[in-house]
């Protein structure tokens, strides 16, 4: 308690705060229009939570007596994340209007849910990730049901609840082991422990489970059952914040467990990432192919990404890391533009997520269209936009590490996924026209959908900053 | 340890007699007691009439939503066991952790209060 | 001698409670046998010299989350004789799983060796209860841990709210406020009724 620290969690405290205050705020006050109101409250904690976070430097900070940790690699996490949800909510506001589900706890519950992947980016030890990501789970499995009128939002909630839970046991049961064999639960001690001598049957059985856990989290196959079905059922702005922030946190928090904690024993654990990375390229290439639905497309394709992400993570260099970080900013703006355009779909009233109604959407809105076409071209990696860039940092990685097998799978899998990126490209401008979507898009679609087209197109000027930053965060990871 | 479990071991006497003493009842019924079952007698007793369906029914899912708000509460107030156990030794620090703690447990009351999750209609 | 004996005593009914739970044709009965399980977890939990965490098994897994499930079990207008006819169909799958875990048990349980720092609790050592020692370290050393279970439960709270409450249109309400606020003078008036006459 004499190193409580506050100071250094401070983006989470703003947010715990913040969440509480905005729920008395909700529930004293009635009506659609004070939800709109908790909503932007919610944005504006967001931003000043993210603010905040990027407003911290120094060196690493220890808070709580050593549970928590704040560091480079959690405030690059945490910026993207605060600002990522921060944008998501904002897209929400006028489809939750018109499905009639406006209610004041979709904002507090989005805040608790991103306090809780703030919690999981920053944890230096086992319990303290366990908590945050409990935290960040529960708000989600409630907010995948939120249209709770709605059957396919409630199966999507069930599944995510059920399979969720199953793999937060395995995580649990993974960390049991991990202790008995450590002898710690700080992060510091497992490695510690970790440097002399190999690590016993034991351990490594614990740490196959913890990995199997959080695989689940970020949805890698062969883990990634739940995805399709719960990106489809649940609705579609939570479907937008499923495939961003979420994605980040546990993938920055498997890159912290597997380098900070079991950075010693790297050579146990590198073949199970490597299995995983190649298995979701593949099967995010490959099941994406026959879909229709492009939510489900979404879901697959952020099975794919995953897998690249992993990519870097088998390197177990801290440029490894470093790639991964960048994969995910890269990620985590490609997607929010793309939802911001699906959020906008609607015909005559209804929202429509069928790929085939994009026909011909070139003619009616060449803009957007273009727009559009620019972040699939920047998904499926072509260059010079910053999807190829992602892949090139981790592919570099990659090839530091001479994970020559692997990369083949990941060409393969580029080459898999460019075909079903390009189909809708191609589909947009060459398909005949379907019937128009509704009126004009909303200014904060239209804004965020151009704003992350232009970012894609100028990463390559000098990659906006993000490589140094990250690279700053990994370092922490330097041996 | 032992003298530890010592303590416990009343309670372990407690248990096996009242385990030999369900035995031996249910073994005398079924031992004593005269039996001739038909099937009218083993069915279901309805007034008058053969069961109309499953004795298992829909409730209303209100029921469900005053049963997790019990274990929340019995949850919160498992952790205020051993804050009041070691009370003396855990200091001016403990005691505000508590609060902080019933504090955010208190916000969630108010909120159930106010979205009238605790009224019966 | 006791002990031992005790030990196996509580080891077998758990385990086979716990076979119960899955093969029991009743899903009332799985849930009462559930409790039982429960309970014998409890007992070896006090074996161990966790007494406090034996008696939180009793009083929130017996005594609240079972009657939940039981509820549940209740609530759901399920054909349970159905779902378990497709049994047989996801036998060998789970089998194979369950294989699984059992070798990485085997495996885990072969390769054991003391860890200094993972021993049991120095448990009555110091002659304090189990339930001080606990709170000794719970509020101060994993403050952080603690308060974010405090969030936890508040958002269980929200979300249990908000995907089970239903408002009612047109339903009467107890209203406690304005029962109290009733006083004899507005509630009852005093008619003077002739004899043969009405009001």
């Amino acid at each position: 308690m004499e190193t409580l620290n506050l100071l250094a969690a401070g983006p989470e405290l703003i947010l715990a705060a913040g969440a509480i205050i905005l729920l008395m705020f909700g529930v004293f006050t009635k009506g659609e229009s004070a939800a709109v109101t908790t909503l932007w409250l919610a944005v504006g904690v967001l931003v000043l939570a993210g603010i905040f976070a990027y407003a911290q430097t120094g060196d690493t900070e220890y808070a709580f007596g050593g549970v928590f940790v704040s560091d480079g690699v959690s405030r690059f996490a945490n910026v993207f994340m605060f600002f990522g949800s921060a944008v998501v909510l904002i897209l929400s506001r006028d489809y939750m209007i018109r499905a009639k589900s406006m209610l004041f706890e979709f904002p507090v519950l989005v805040l608790f849910a991103v306090l809780g992947m703030a919690m999981m980016v920053s944890s230096a030890d086992l319990i303290s990730l366990y908590v945050g990501l409990e935290l960040q789970s529960l708000s989600l499995y409630v907010l995948a049901a939120f249209r709770r009128d709605s059957t396919r939002s409630t199966e999507a909630g069930l599944k995510y609840f059920v399979l969720g839970a199953l793999s937060s046991g395995l995580l649990l049961y993974g960390s049991s082991f991990v202790y008995g064999y450590a002898g710690s639960t700080e992060f510091v001690a497992i490695a510690e422990r970790l440097k002399d001598g190999d690590a016993g049957v034991g351990f490594l059985i614990g740490l196959a489970l913890v990995i199997a856990g959080l695989a689940f989290k970020i949805s890698a196959a062969p883990f990634h059952m739940w995805t399709p079905d719960v990106y489809e059922g649940a609705p579609t702005p939570i479907t937008a914040f499923f495939a961003t922030a979420p994605k980040v946190a546990a993938s920055v928090l498997l890159v912290r467990v597997l380098y900070g904690a079991f950075g010693e024993v790297a050579d146990h654990w590198w073949q199970i990432i490597w299995f995983l990375s190649a298995a979701s390229m593949l099967v995010g290439g490959v099941a994406a192919i026959g879909q229709t639905d492009i939510k489900r497309l979404m879901a697959y394709s952020s099975i794919g990404h995953m897998g690249f992400a992993m990519l870097g993570l088998a390197a177990g260099t801290a440029k490894g890391a470093e790639s991964v970080l960048i994969y995910l900013a890269i990620y985590l703006v490609m997607n929010i533009g793309v939802f911001a355009f699906i959020l906008s779909m609607r015909r005559d009233g209804v929202h429509v997520t069928k790929i085939d109604d994009l026909a011909g959407l070139w003619k009616a809105d060449g803009l957007s269209t273009f727009c559009l076409g620019v972040l699939m071209f920047s998904l499926a990696g072509i260059p010079p936009l910053a999807g190829f860039w992602a892949k090139f940092y981790v592919f570099q990685a990659a090839v530091d590490a001479g994970l020559i097998w692997l990369l083949i799978v990941a060409v393969a899998g580029t080459v898999i996924s460019c075909f079903y990126y390009l189909r809708i490209v191609k589909i947009m401008v060459f398909d005949d026209p379907a019937d128009a979507f509704d009126g004009p898009m909303l200014i904060e679609n239209r804004l965020t959908l151009f704003g992350s087209a232009v970012l894609v197109f100028i990463f390559v000027v000098g990659g906006l900053g993000v490589p140094e930053m990250a690279a700053e965060a990994a370092s922490v990871f330097a041996k | 340890m032992d003298a530890f479990l010592l303590e416990y071991l009343p309670i372990l006497i407690f248990m096996g007699i009242a385990i030999a003493l369900g035995l031996v009842f249910i073994l005398a019924a079924a031992i004593a007691a005269p039996s001739n079952p038909d099937a009218e007698k083993v069915s279901a007793y309805e007034c008058g009439f053969n069961a109309f369906d499953d004795a298992r029914m829909k409730f209303d899912v209100r029921f469900y939503l005053v049963a997790i708000l019990f274990i929340i509460f019995d949850l919160e107030a498992a952790f205020l066991f051993p804050w009041a156990a070691s009370f003396g030794q855990i200091g001016m620090f403990g005691f505000w952790s508590m609060m902080v703690f019933l504090g955010v447990l208190t916000i969630g009351f108010i909120y159930e209060w106010r979205k009238g999750a605790l009224d019966w209609e | 001698m006791i002990q031992v004996l005790a030990f196996y005593l509580f080891a077998v009914t758990a385990v086979i409670a716990g076979v119960m739970v899955v093969f029991s044709r009743n899903p009332v009965h799985s849930v009462l046998w559930l409790i039982f399980a429960f309970f014998s977890s409890a007992g070896l939990f006090v074996m161990m010299g966790a007494e406090f965490l034996a008696m939180l098994l009793m009083i929130v897994y017996v005594g609240a989350v079972a009657v939940l499930f039981l509820f549940v079990v209740m609530m759901l207008d399920v054909d349970f004789a159905e779902l378990r006819g497709r049994v047989a169909e996801y036998l060998p799958i789970g089998l194979a799983i369950g294989l699984v875990m059992l070798m990485q048990l085997s495996f885990g349980f072969l390769a054991w060796q003391e860890v200094d720092a993972a021993r049991p609790a120095e448990t009555m050592a110091r002659g304090v209860g189990n339930a001080h020692q606990l709170g000794e370290v719970i509020y101060t050393k994993y403050v952080y841990a603690f308060q974010a279970s405090g969030l936890i439960l508040l958002v269980a709270m929200i979300g249990a709210i908000v995907l089970t409450l239903r408002h009612r249109e047109g339903v009467k309400k107890q209203s406690v406020m304005s029962q109290l606020y009733r006083d004899p003078k507005e509630a009852v008036v005093m008619r003077d009724v002739k004899p043969g006459g009405s009001l």
